[in-house]
């Protein structure tokens, strides 16, 4: 079976199991939208405070609730399930591709839900709003790879559950820092390029890295 | 004579603050099926796994279908060898023939959905085919990785504990299984509590004590 024919058929499958357990839409979502909500509630409704801090809230809220997305999706799947697609001949590499890529697109539906949810409550007021198709699509991505790298690294490991976020969360602080001051840039109508290319830079390690150690991780997974 | 299946030498393994296997030298020849006695946590499923090419030893060598443990071969060995473990291999949220389909997709390298159907049906599945795993008893679980076994077709099939709480009926598709692959010149290893239960299924047997191969006969 081909690379390609591999990651698609995984793909396939485990986004039509995910979507059918609903986890994403009807936990994760819900929850990040009660988490925006609690800001304005705690703060007070100062308006011109909450378009200031409305970005830079949206994307912590981004992060630590994507990490419950990715971990949910690459290291809780089924250890059963994992041996038997190792047992099946799946190439690591077309592993990881396929479910950070079956992560990006949950997280991407994610992030444009709570995304939505930000422009109610907070009203930020972005100059140049399409740049956020580079942003949310880059972001999404590096988070979906840290989280899957996360998953594989943790796997078999007593305590996994607790220990993945311990490992994602401060490897994704560049995305954060990438993503919210690019946001902030778009507000304040400065350049934001250069968030932009460490998105990137970040995306490109991040996917050399997640493709060269699929197979040592796999092979020292117990 | 035909060489064996599996041939390991001096296994051990080593896991944080235990030594769970020690020295086990474990011979399965073509066309034979074995079983593993061992009470809880005698080192039963890790030897399984060791077998599986899942799990590398800490010390030893040895050979799974002709290919060295721990060599490049590996993974054209892997897709030669069937495990059913403790747990069922399947994602809750898909069906039972969505499931099977899945293995069955991957195992024969492109869209499988009739062969997936046709081994359902081979294990009494077929009316339950679109139901949920998650909603599914275990005993119909388990018959979704008999199903599988049938369309991989293994040459090496390795049950861990995967008869448990079965009924008459889906005992008679281990029983198949097991005769499947031993007939082809393959080989099988029973992972088990019920001595008597499983002996029939099997011509040889060995006893795990503490991480140490107690008994080998044939």
């Amino acid at each position: 079976m081909s690379l390609r024919r591999q990651i698609t058929t995984l793909v396939r499958f485990e986004l039509r199991d995910e979507l059918r357990g609903g986890e994403v839409a009807l936990v994760v979502i819900p929850f990040a939208v009660i988490a925006l909500l609690t800001i304005p509630m705690a703060i007070g409704i100062d308006t011109p405070l909450l378009e200031r801090i409305g970005p830079g809230i949206y994307w912590s809220i981004v992060m630590l609730f994507g990490v419950l997305v990715t971990q949910r999706h690459s290291s809780l799947a089924p250890a059963a399930a994992r041996d038997m697609l190792r047992l099946s001949g799946v190439d690591p590499a077309a592993r990881f591709v396929a479910t950070t890529l079956a992560t990006f697109l949950l997280l991407l539906g994610f992030e444009v839900g709570a995304g939505l949810a930000t422009v109610i409550l907070y009203d930020p007021s972005l100059s140049s709003w399409w740049w956020l198709a580079a942003l949310l699509p880059l972001t999404a991505a590096g988070l979906a790879m840290i989280g899957t790298i996360g998953g594989n690294l943790v796997a078999g490991l007593e305590g996994r559950t607790s220990l993945a976020p311990l490992i994602v969360v401060p490897i994704a602080v560049p995305l954060l820092l990438g993503a919210a001051q690019a946001t902030e840039g778009l507000r304040v109508g400065a350049g934001i390029l250069r968030w932009v290319l460490l998105l990137a830079v970040v995306d490109t390690v991040l996917a050399l890295a997640g493709v060269l150690t699929a197979r040592p991780l796999e092979e020292s997974a117990t | 004579m035909t060489s064996p299946t599996v041939s390991l030498r001096s296994i051990g393994v080593r896991k944080p603050g235990a030594l769970i296997l020690r020295s086990i030298d474990l011979d399965l020849p073509a066309g034979s099926a074995t079983a593993l006695f061992g009470s809880n946590g005698s080192g039963k499923t890790t030897l399984l796994r060791v077998v599986a090419t899942l799990l590398r030893p800490s010390s030893g060598s040895g050979t799974v279908l002709g290919a060295a443990l721990g060599s490049a071969e590996m993974d054209s060995v892997r897709r030669r060898i069937g495990l059913i473990g403790h747990e069922p291999a399947l994602y809750p949220n898909l069906t039972l023939a969505e499931n099977a389909e899945l293995a069955a997709s991957i195992a024969l390298g492109r869209p499988a959905r009739s062969e997936a159907h046709h081994a359902l049906e081979q294990v009494g599945l077929a009316a339950a085919a679109d139901r949920r795993a998650s909603r599914c008893s275990n005993g119909m679980r388990r018959r979704v990785e008999f199903a599988r076994m049938l369309i991989i077709a293994p040459d090496l099939l390795l049950l861990d504990e995967a008869h448990v709480g079965l009924d008459p009926e889906a005992w008679g598709l281990v029983s198949h299984l097991i005769s499947n692959v031993t007939a082809r010149g393959g080989s099988a290893l029973v992972v088990a509590h019920e001595e008597e239960r499983v002996r029939p299924l099997v011509d040889r047997t060995a006893t795990l004590v503490d991480g140490v191969l107690a008994g080998n006969q044939s």
